[in-house]
């Protein structure tokens, strides 16, 4: 009796997932819970595991092919040596191209024509008009009218160019269509506007120094600057709730509730994990959350609902190096804080130059729902919080 | 004293058996009431089953007379012997009619013979054949009372030699000339007994096409083939009188349009002029109803009148007035009395008209769909291009299927051809599962078969009719 091997629920609004590699060949034994397929979705990369110990007999969607939630990835026989020493069976030419059953495993009844029409044209239909859900000839010729309609209203139709000498062409991962798409998405959404100060980081480092050693002892991780930063905004965000808020049609939303977004560099792009209610939250565990981010986005280990449901984003390009930047924002929410390189700079202090750590800051904020005053005294808190840091104590 | 029931259902025909049948299996009370003295209403007793009947057993002989030589099967001293076949056609019919009994009491469903006659909206008063009365309540009435022949001004019935339906199944001998009125399905098939059997036919029809209602196309083809076997047909034509004379029938008949009489004598006419429905005495106003201009009872979609808890099924209400259509709505209606969903789908209800060849057909006609401004496509296979019907020598006719010209969905399937009417079965079940014309093109057909020439319609409606 041959076990499933099916696409897992990926989380909210992930509908689809992309075959980035198959661990195992058909013919190969593999454990129960052992990955044997790493799929691709817009967000994060998952490992399917064996559902049982056997043996992979089957591989139905091939590297590259996308499939819906609960689609049918393969197939796993039973036991070792027979099902091994079976010869592998060879794909028949229409099967690829079988209309994807639904999770349930209740695939509506297809009329004959419209099942080969389906298969011919790849094109999933889920709901019929016929009698009792059955899918009709004239259901697949709807979807396919629909297809061929689509591409017109939402991309235009792209005309590939040809490669010149020393070019090369790659396929976008789904992580950067991704990230391409809600980039834009957020531009062409929000007024976006960004708004500039400086932070005197002397205090904060002064702190510190004084402090890395013995926080460490006591919590096992390095006092760092970002639960700072974390702090600070939350301190802000809660003074100017806007910022915190987001717009939902004629409505805005506003949220008592503090998830921080902390975007983390990967070799496969940007990602931002968020942290839950991170005003509930020491200075400890928030350098802790974000330790753990940066070693699991590296492995590819953060989990999709990890990523969903932020309200504010901080965002440091300074670990690159960055004197200046405007972040764009992370809809739907309503700010991001850019944070970026510390440097030694010369300032005038109480009449006097003085050489002092500086850090611009920007925020870049949706202006529709968020006023220019907003703006600017979210960034000023900020910058007061980190200028002064027994503040955040005083919660002043 | 009344005695009460779930529901009572006013006569005993394919709609009423049927309701009362199904509402007996649905553990409803239920009584039947018939007015004559056997069950089965007009269907079994004086239309479709008699009619089959005398079909058969006239082609029978005609094949024996003129074709079986072809076949090389001599046979001499071919001959009617009409008492007989009529006692054929009684025994066949009274079998039947006592099936019905058979089956109510299956269903545990009580019968009465007798007038059934609405008293107020829960009450019915049966009046049998002996004058007595007695009153029965019932929380559902279902009338189901039928049709009848539509009279002709001018002309008066005897059932001898001017006859209706009822009396053209019943004639003593084989009349010499016999005049039609009224080129519809009654007309033709029982014209098309009595011309086997011996009778000049002429069908009078006050249309200038015969079969109104059907494809146009096949109605054309079938009129060629019927006028090939030796029925005459006067198209165009009105009947304004018949006059018995001498012991013959002067039937004077003018055309449609107006312009100069004529009279054709013969031995007997048919009237077949169409059915009208049949509600005289049924006591409508004592419920506060009333018909529309064409008798009808008009019903809401779940069979139910305007006086609440009364419905109406079959030929008295809207829509063809067939057998199967009764049925139809008889479970249909059955069914929502006992709280369930009843389906009939009008776009699927076939029509056979049982000459030979048949003409059966089921949906829409391309004249309809040309009226509707369907976009449509035709697929057209004849049965000179079917081995089997090559055979069996009997090539006449064709099958037409029509498909949506954009999603394929079929519209309507026309065949005119031998079996046509077990054929069209395949078509109604295609179109009540909104099958594509490619459906049925790629469902198998077993070969050889007549069924193949419905197939290859379908396929032909793609452009690939594989046989021709």
């Amino acid at each position: 009796m041959p076990l499933e091997i099916r696409v897992p629920t990926l989380g909210e609004s992930v509908t689809e997932a992309t075959v980035a590699k198959w661990l195992k060949n058909p013919g190969e034994s593999v454990k129960a819970d052992e990955p044997v397929v790493e799929l691709e979705t817009d967000k994060v990369t998952v490992e399917v595991p064996a559902p049982a110990a056997g043996v992979l007999s089957e591989i139905l969607v091939a590297k590259g092919e996308t499939i819906g939630v609960g689609g049918l990835l393969g197939t796993l026989g039973e036991g070792g040596a027979a099902a091994a020493a079976a010869p592998p069976k060879p794909v028949p030419m229409a099967e690829p191209k079988l209309v994807q059953a639904p999770a349930n495993g209740a695939a509506p009844v297809m009329m004959p024509s419209a099942a080969k029409l389906a298969a011919e044209s790849n094109v999933t239909v889920m709901t019929g008009t016929g009698k009792d859900g059955r899918i009709l000839k004239g259901d697949v010729i709807a979807a396919l009218e629909a297809r061929a309609n689509a591409p017109a209203q939402s991309i235009k139709p792209h005309q590939s160019r040809d490669l010149a000498p020393a070019e090369e062409r790659v396929p976008m991962t789904r992580l950067r269509r991704t990230i391409a798409l809600r980039l834009k998405e957020a531009q062409n959404t929000a007024a976006m506007l960004t708004t500039f100060n400086e932070i005197d980081m002397t205090a904060v480092m002064d702190m510190r120094k004084t402090f890395v050693d013995q926080f460490e002892k006591r919590h096992g991780v390095r006092l760092g600057f970002m639960s700072f930063f974390v702090k600070a905004c939350i301190s802000a965000l809660k003074e100017l709730p806007a910022v915190n808020a987001e717009i939902d049609g004629d409505d805005i939303i506003y949220k008592n509730h503090y998830d921080i977004g902390v975007a983390v560099g990967t070799d496969k792009g940007l990602i931002v994990p968020v942290i839950r209610n991170a005003d509930h939250h020491s200075f400890a565990d928030l350098e802790k959350a974000i330790a753990d981010f940066g070693i699991r986005a590296r492995d590819g280990k953060i989990k999709l609902e990890e990523l969903q449901g932020g309200t504010f984003t901080i965002s440091n390009g300074g670990v690159y190096g960055s004197l200046m930047s405007t972040p764009i924002l992370n809809a739907p929410q309503s700010g991001i804080l850019g944070m970026h390189k510390i440097e030694q700079r010369p300032i005038a202090v109480d009449g006097k130059i003085e050489i002092r750590p500086m850090m611009y800051v920007a925020l870049s904020y949706d202006h529709r729902l968020v006023d220019g005053r907003e703006a600017v005294t979210f960034l000023v808190r900020v910058k007061e919080h980190l200028e002064q840091p027994q503040r955040l104590l005083l919660d002043i | 004293m009344s005695d009460t029931y779930d529901v009572i259902v006013i006569g005993g025909g394919p709609g009423g058996y049927n309701a009362a049948n199904r509402a007996g299996q649905l553990k409803l009370r239920t009584l039947c009431i018939e007015k004559r003295a056997t069950l089965g209403g007009t269907c079994l007793n004086i239309g479709c089953i008699p009619s089959k009947a005398l079909l058969h057993a006239s082609e029978a002989y005609e094949d024996a007379k003129h074709h079986f030589a072809e076949l090389g099967v001599v046979v001499q001293n071919v001959a009617v012997d009409l008492p007989r076949m009529m006692a054929h056609k009684d025994k066949s019919v009274d079998g039947l009619t006592k099936g019905v009994e058979f089956l109510f009491r299956k269903n545990k469903v009580e019968h009465a013979f007798g007038t059934g006659r609405l008293r107020g909206p829960n009450t019915v008063e049966i009046v049998s054949a002996d004058g007595t009365t007695r009153s029965v309540t019932g929380k559902a009435i279902i009338i189901a009372t039928g049709s009848e022949p539509m009279p002709l001004p001018g002309v008066t019935i005897d059932e001898q030699q001017i006859v209706t339906s009822t009396g053209a199944l019943s004639l003593s001998s084989v009349p010499g000339r016999m005049v039609v009125i009224g080129g519809g399905y009654i007309g033709l098939e029982m014209g098309s007994v009595w011309r086997r059997l011996g009778t000049q036919v002429t069908v009078v029809e006050y249309l200038d096409r015969i079969t109104p209602g059907l494809d146009g196309e096949v109605a054309k083809h079938f009129q060629r083939i019927l006028a090939k076997q030796g029925m005459a047909f006067k198209l165009g034509s009105k009947v304004t009188g018949c006059e018995k004379r001498n012991g013959h029938v002067q039937v004077t008949i003018e055309p449609a349009a107006g312009g100069t009489p004529e009279t054709i004598e013969c031995d007997v006419v048919l009237s077949s002029i169409g059915r009208r429905p049949y509600t005289e005495g049924l006591g409508l106003d004592t419920v506060g109803l009333s018909t529309d201009n064409r008798g009808r009872i008009p019903v809401d979609r779940h069979y139910q009148t305007s006086a609440k808890g009364i419905y109406a099924i079959g030929d008295v209400i809207a829509g063809p007035m067939l057998a199967h259509k009764a049925e139809d709505e008889a479970v249909a209606v059955a069914e929502i009395i006992a709280g369930q969903a009843g389906h009939v789908n009008y776009d699927a209800i076939p029509a056979v008209v049982y000459t030979a060849p048949e003409v059966a057909s089921v949906g829409k006609t391309e004249e309809e769909l040309k009226a509707a401004g369907i976009a449509f496509k035709i697929g057209k296979f004849p049965f000179t291009a079917n081995s089997r019907a090559r055979v069996n020598a009997s090539t006449d006719g064709f099958a037409k299927v029509l498909a949506d010209a954009t999603t394929d969905q079929l519209l309507g399937v026309h065949i005119i051809g031998p079996e046509a009417g077990n054929m069209i079965a395949e078509a109604a079940l295609a179109i009540e599962f909104k099958a594509a014309a490619e459906d049925i093109a790629r469902t198998s057909h077993a070969h050889p078969t007549l069924s193949e020439a419905v197939r290859g319609a379908a396929q032909g409606v793609g452009g690939w009719a594989m046989q021709m």
